[in-house]
């Protein structure tokens, strides 16, 4: 089992999260979150001045899924986030250990 | 004046002052969160600019001397050899100059530069304000052909919509228009924004009487009518195609407002809720239409004071029966010098809104650049952040 974050274009979303239902990926966590890669976010001229605006928004997106799937949901993800510009956001890829459901009990690892 | 329709006037002018920046705050519910600084901002300053140019020039443009019904003359420049008794009535128009011009920010929304809205509503109000008021309130040619405009369905609804339809044109899509969901951000914000223009537009309408008096009296009751037929309208034609959203009820009273704004000094109570029914059904399919085209009049300028100003216009052609007569009543040039003053004025406005918006387009240049519309317009205009 695996864990994908990752981090996009908040516009993106909903591409990416009706691509991922239809690819049959309907469970998910999604948050607001600020951050910055390496550009430090963007610089906006003006004239004489200059601004930062270095903490830009976006979403994360969390999905726990089996390993055979992972591959299928990151493709999605990039195919649906990209813009080809910077920004675009990242993502991560992390193992899980275990998995229960509240309801039930079940324990899933 | 006696004092106390002085008394009512003032009170009425006070009510009307709200209505900016709760336009503003209906506006600012509907746009995404990182422009809600910027669509607020854009109403306060209207309300400013269009303080200081009413002053200066606006009022007497409108209600100067008239010269050959279209424009008024420049004797009152700087409100010049006015008795302090008359301020009453400058800062009641004053008002109404403001709101119309905060309404056409609805086809700025999330694009356009701060500098450039500035520039474009000093030439707005001028332009395209001054003479329409001055045809139908100051004794111009509308006047004299005997067209209606009870509060400002002419004057304030039809020339703001059609201006924002062209002003859309001229503006261009937001990025991402038709492509990814731009919700609104906060419907709270926008419902508390349409209960402040509800409530202002009793002194629109029924302070549009100048006293104290009946006349007051059914305007005040024909606008509360108006706005709540309107309001059960449009949640009901929406509720048929999906849920009933309280967007669509205050959408529908604002269109049930606008459209009884012409007619409200001239029509009972029971052609009220006709009007403001009417004018929900209307209203709404208008703002279909507008999707359906893929134009990006933002916040429905067009569709409910355009749209819904033109029907109030005709309306009052149409039902007509108090003070005036309407087609109803057998008077068939009531209906046709009605049509001539929405005609009049939806092109006026229209055209003359192409070419301020093309003039400061060429000039300073309308729009923001895409960086700074992608982080959104509190940050770059106004380096703020609504919500931390």
């Amino acid at each position: 089992m695996k864990k994908i974050e990752a981090i996009i274009r908040p516009e993106k979303l909903e591409c990416v999260k009706k691509a991922l239902e239809e690819s049959g990926y309907v469970a998910m966590t999604i948050t607001e979150v600020k951050g910055r890669g390496e550009q430090k976010g963007i610089k906006l001229q003006f004239r004489g001045r200059i601004m930062d605006v270095d903490m830009l928004p976006k979403i994360k997106i969390e999905i726990v899924a089996d390993d055979e799937d992972v591959e299928e949901i990151i493709n999605t993800i990039i195919q649906n986030a990209r813009t080809g510009k910077y920004g675009d956001g990242k993502i991560f890829v992390l193992p899980v250990e275990r998995s229960i459901r509240i309801r039930t009990g079940e324990i899933k690892s | 004046m006696n004092p106390g329709d002085v008394a009512w006037l003032l009170t009425s002018t006070a009510l009307v002052m709200l209505m900016t920046p709760g336009l503003g705050l209906f506006y600012g519910g509907m746009v995404g969160k990182k422009n809600v600084l910027s669509m607020i901002s854009m109403s306060f300053i209207t309300f400013a600019v269009v303080s200081i140019q009413w002053v200066l020039l606006g009022y007497t443009m409108a209600f100067g001397r008239d010269i050959s019904g279209l424009l008024g003359g420049l004797e009152h420049i700087g409100l010049k050899d006015l008795k302090m008794i008359d301020y009453a009535f400058v800062a009641f128009q004053l008002v109404f100059a403001a709101i119309t011009l905060a309404i056409i920010t609805s086809a700025m929304a999330e694009r356009v530069k701060f500098s450039a809205f500035i520039l474009f509503a000093v030439l707005w109000t001028s332009i395209v304000y001054d003479p329409l008021a001055h045809w139908v309130w100051g004794n111009g040619w509308l006047a004299k052909l005997g067209a209606l405009d009870f509060a400002g369905g002419t004057v304030v609804h039809i020339s703001s919509g059609f201006s924002a339809l062209a002003l859309a044109f001229v503006v261009g899509k937001r990025r991402g228009f038709g492509e990814y969901s731009m919700e609104p951000h906060n419907i709270p914000m926008t419902l508390l924004g349409a209960a402040l223009l509800w409530f202002g537009w009793f002194g629109f309408n029924a302070g549009s009487a100048l006293a104290a008096n009946d006349l007051a009296a059914n305007a005040f009751i024909v606008t509360n009518t108006a706005a709540s037929a309107g309001a059960i309208s449009w949640l009901i034609v929406s509720w048929i195609k999906g849920k009933p959203g309280s967007l669509g009820i205050v959408s529908g009273a604002i269109a049930g407002l606008v459209a009884i704004t012409p007619a409200a000094g001239f029509v009972d109570p029971l052609s009220a809720i006709i009007i403001g029914v009417v004018a929900g059904v209307i209203c709404y399919y208008a703002m279909l239409f507008r999707i359906s085209k893929g134009i990006d009049e933002s916040l429905d300028a067009w569709a409910i004071h355009g749209v819904g100003g033109f029907w109030g216009a005709i309306a009052t052609g149409i039902f007509a029966s108090v003070g005036a007569t309407g087609l109803l009543l057998g008077n068939v040039g009531q209906l046709v010098a009605q049509i001539i003053g929405a005609v009049s004025a939806a092109l006026y406005a229209f055209v003359l809104t192409l070419i301020i918006a093309k003039f400061v387009d060429m000039t300073i240049g309308l729009r923001v650049s895409n960086e700074e519309e992608y982080v959104g317009l509190d940050v770059s205009q106004h380096g703020e952040v609504a919500y931390t």
